[in-house]
């Protein structure tokens, strides 16, 4: 196949595909080297994802070309983007969990011996494949019993399995510890060495200058350039060609300077769903005008803390304290009205009601109070609409006709934005705040992060719980590394480096040293990795 | 500039499903006239027909215009308005109400009760309408209880409602309420003077509009008010916007102090009182006298069509339940046509089945979409 090719492995030329009312991609071109490490950079709705869904076959685009191999192709469903030799690797991994690594990766193409299945050949090959190129993987082990990093890497093998030579990755670190993140790195340069071309798609731009050789730029469905990563190409350049405008990195923040307790949350277990405790005897003081982070790998019990703190399920023992009131058993509107604000990891299912409008999402938590309501219970529309409209302009939420946009339809910054002005305009004491920047573009993270620092310098005390160790390490005054539902370490601001950290969340090494401050470090079982 | 695009707000009455809902009675009725003429009848008297419903006949024997095609379209529309806001209603705080059925029966029984136990007084149908209407609350309202507290399906609990309903009316009819005088099997004691409803209506006489035999019933008029109090309670109210907000996204109302258990519970009692209010009316303005219902009347499973016609908003339903009550109103006109009358049964099937489409359809679209935003948002 390669002696036809032109030297590139993936050409689209003029790629147009719009939707009802957007176009998502406009006359985008994409030109791919063979053997390369191409990052395609880009703000949320810029068109990335779309892009790629119309190379892997999941799209037909309204106009354009796709050359492969420099040989025009028509893509019209991902098998066939298979047989192209294309592979791509979801941010949301499609693994069935109580199969083996091997039977994941052959699903769908099962070896058979007559009628029956036969997994020997197969496993020996994914052994061989995992070796070649540094993908450290049980064949035989359960993908429920391997961890996320390694679950990707068993995306990866399913891609190489069926003989991909173009690897596309969408997120690819997104979900990883930053030591997992060095190690999907390296897989990357050895992939490449390996003779396959590499595709990623990311936001973040270190990994661009760590592994890409080129990167497109896309901003508003439009390609705006290609250029050479040099050890030269700042960060700065490239945020600035992705948004279109300067963009600042670091945070500015006042000084240190606690008030009173706010928050306080003293020895609560917490159960999930399914009755399996999830948080371990946590405890944690959050004072005014403090941005507390809670650094951890996901599902290490931040999301059942964070439910229990909002009232959406019960604690089964201990008790939360907000300026001083016991708020354990009292109700999520309750909660609110003393004071708690709450921007919830999912937005989808927990943050806003996408069938309502920007202007009725605006005031989901007091449309009932007097200020939205007249007599007889009905709702002030004009006193809603004036609240939306101003909310819109401050925070400067983009949509289609304004306050009665369905929120539904909006952007995911834009979404984000609704639900953060909905609750800073409530003015809470407490603030519980996660994965605010979560699938974000720098744009719009660069934006979320001076509102949360704001509200810290208003004396607001700030839980963040994030996934990225990079977020929490540049806004946030102190820092609690969770493990198993349990502190493993606090730290304050600069006390650890990255990797310390890194460590702790993996439940590697434990510091049952304090930083002197309330809320001591619970020390948990150490040393004992998943 | 979002201060000037408020105007574009799109009309909250019947929403943006108007064309499907148009499209889908048409290719219903289009269907309906393919297979009258493959049985070898002429689908104009189908037409006919359906036009006469809503205009009225020249009546040979009384030799004048008789309005009596459309009394009976708007007499059918009762029920079927009523119990489609009832499934409408529900639906848009996100449940599947199946117990308008139930609810209807109950609503019945309560004005039954009230109408044969109660010596007569002017303005007993007030009483009996108000009975009903609770009677049907609390029938809705055990559903939404049991879903918010126990997490029951709405639509197993309504389906059991429904026969519950069904043999406790007969229960009651047969062994407490007064027995009939003539056929103790079918019908209890005759409905109290003071409990039935008024009959309205209009007609021609030698060129000059008269009240006359217009067979409508002042139940129009309540189920007039009752498309006004959904449309109201539902677009205008606080008490509306935690139940839409409950509709489209339960774990986000809750999440943001609405109460979901309440909403849900409150919910199905408005629902139920719809139907409970159909109830009454049908017994009081349309039948007339102390029957023993021997098998649900199905006003509430006409009621799930008529409510996803109208797409769950108050015009539309009550535009929709019209529309049903003409094409039942046509059913008895067709026999003089020589036009099985199964064809109108026929159509209204397609029309559900071409709705249920859509719906479908909408929900791959909601689908898809959110598929889009998810992957945007990375």
């Amino acid at each position: 196949m390669s002696e036809s090719t032109n030297g590139y492995a993936i050409q689209m030329l003029g790629v147009t595909k719009t939707f009802p009312g957007i176009i998502a991609n406009d006359n985008v071109t994409l030109e791919v080297k063979e053997n390369e490490v191409h990052a395609i950079l880009g703000e949320n709705g810029a068109g990335k994802s779309t892009l790629m869904s119309v190379l892997f076959g999941s799209y037909a685009p309204d106009g354009g070309k796709i050359l492969i191999h420099g040989r025009e192709v028509k893509i019209s469903n991902p098998n066939v983007a298979t047989s192209l030799g294309i592979g791509m690797v979801h941010q949301h991994f499609k693994l069935v969990h109580n199969y083996t690594v091997t039977e994941n990766i052959v699903l769908g193409r099962e070896p058979k011996k007559g009628l029956v299945l036969s997994l020997g050949e197969a496993e020996k090959k994914v052994a061989a494949l995992s070796d070649k190129y540094g993908l450290q993987v049980d064949p035989k082990a359960k993908i429920e019993d391997i961890t996320v990093g390694q679950q990707q890497r068993v995306e990866i093998l399913k891609t190489l399995y069926s003989d991909s030579d173009i690897i596309i990755l969408d997120e690819p670190s997104a979900v990883l510890t930053p030591q997992e993140i060095d190690e999907l790195l390296d897989i990357i340069r050895l992939l490449q060495k390996e003779g396959k071309t590499i595709v990623i798609i990311t936001h973040k731009l270190n990994e661009i200058k760590a592994v890409a050789n080129r990167c497109t730029i896309l901003r508003r469905g439009k390609s705006v350039g290609c250029i050479d990563i040099t050890p030269e190409t700042s960060e700065q350049e490239l945020a600035t060609l992705m948004v279109g405008r300067p963009v600042k990195f670091d945070v500015d923040k006042k000084p240190f300077n606690p008030g009173r307790k706010i928050l306080e949350i003293k020895d609560i277990s917490v159960n999930n769903a399914l009755g399996v405790e999830k948080v371990h005897d946590f405890s944690l003081d959050i004072h005014a005008g403090e941005i507390v982070g809670i650094a951890g790998v996901d599902g290490n019990g931040q999301t059942e803390l964070l439910y229990a703190l909002s009232g959406l399920s019960p604690i089964t023992k201990g008790q939360i304290l907000l300026n001083g009131e016991d708020i354990s058993r009292k109700s999520i509107r309750q909660r609110v009205e003393l004071g708690l604000g709450h921007i919830p990891e999912d937005r989808h299912k927990h943050g806003m009601v996408g069938g309502l409008t920007i202007a009725e999402n605006t005031v989901l938590k007091d449309f009932y109070t007097n200020k939205y309501t007249g007599k007889f219970g009905v709702l002030k529309n004009d006193e809603i609409y004036k609240n939306s409209d101003a909310l819109i302009e401050q925070f400067d939420v983009r949509s289609g006709q304004g306050s009665v946009t369905p929120a539904g339809s909006l952007s995911g910054g834009n979404q984000q934005k609704v639900i953060i002005a909905r609750e800073i305009s409530l003015s809470p004491d407490a603030l519980l705040v996660a994965q605010p920047t979560r699938g974000l573009d720098v744009g719009a993270i660069e934006y979320i992060r001076k509102r949360i620092i704001a509200e810290r310098e208003k004396g607001k005390a700030i839980l963040l719980v994030s996934f990225e160790l990079d977020e929490i390490m540049s806004l946030c005054d102190r820092i609690a590394a969770i493990s198993k539902g349990s502190i493993v370490g606090i730290f304050g601001e600069g006390e650890k480096t990255a990797s310390e950290i890194g460590l702790m969340m993996a439940g590697v090494k434990s510091s049952a040293k304090g930083a002197g401050r309330p809320g001591s470090a619970a020390a948990s079982d150490s040393g004992t990795d998943r | 500039m979002a201060i000037e695009t408020r105007k574009k707000r799109p009309p909250s009455l019947i929403g943006s499903f108007r064309a499907t809902s148009v499209a889908v009675v048409l290719l219903g009725i289009l269907v309906g006239t393919v297979i009258v003429a493959c049985v070898g009848k002429n689908p104009a008297n189908l037409f006919k027909a359906i036009w006469q419903s809503f205009v009225g006949q020249y009546n040979r024997g009384m030799g004048r215009w008789s309005f009596s095609p459309l009394g009976n379209t708007l007499t059918y529309a009762i029920p079927y308005v009523l119990c489609g806001l009832s499934m409408g209603f529900a639906n848009r705080v996100g449940m599947f109400n199946i117990g308008a059925e139930g609810q209807y029966m109950m609503g019945m029984l309560a004005a039954h009760a009230v109408a044969v136990c109660v010596p007569s007084f002017p303005g007993q149908w007030l009483l009996c309408i108000a009975f009903a209407i609770v009677a049907g609350a609390i029938w809705g309202g055990i559903v939404g209880v049991l879903k918010a507290r126990f997490k029951i399906s709405e639509v197993v609990a309504t389906i059991m409602l429904n026969y519950i309903a069904l043999y406790l009316y007969r229960l009651v009819a047969l062994y407490i309420l007064p027995e009939g005088i003539s056929n103790k099997t079918y019908q209890t004691a005759p409905l109290a003077t003071g409990s039935l409803l008024r009959g309205i209506g209009i007609s021609v006489r030698n060129g000059v509009v008269v009240l006359g035999d217009f067979q409508l019933n002042i139940g129009f008029v309540f189920m007039l008010i009752a498309v006004v109090a959904f449309w109201f309670i539902m677009e205008k109210t606080r008490l509306g916007f935690s139940l839409r907000a409950t509709g489209f996204n339960k774990e986000a109302a809750r999440c943001s102090g609405i109460n979901d258990t309440s909403a849900i519970s409150t919910a199905m009692a408005i629902s139920g009182a719809f139907a409970g209010l159909a109830g009454a009316c049908v017994l009081l303005g349309s039948l007339r006298f102390g029957r023993i219902i021997q098998s649900q009347d199905n006003y509430g499973f006409m009621g799930i069509a008529v409510a996803l016609v109208g797409n769950s908003k108050a015009l539309g339903t009550l535009i929709a339940g019209i529309l049903f009550g003409a094409l039942r109103s046509a059913y008895s006109l067709m026999q003089f046509m020589n036009i099985p009358r199964e064809v109108v049964n026929i159509i209204e099937g397609l029309i559900v089945i071409f709705i249920a489409l859509r719906s479908g359809l909408e929900i791959v679209k909601a689908y898809r979409a959110k598929q889009l935003l998810k992957k945007e948002a990375r």
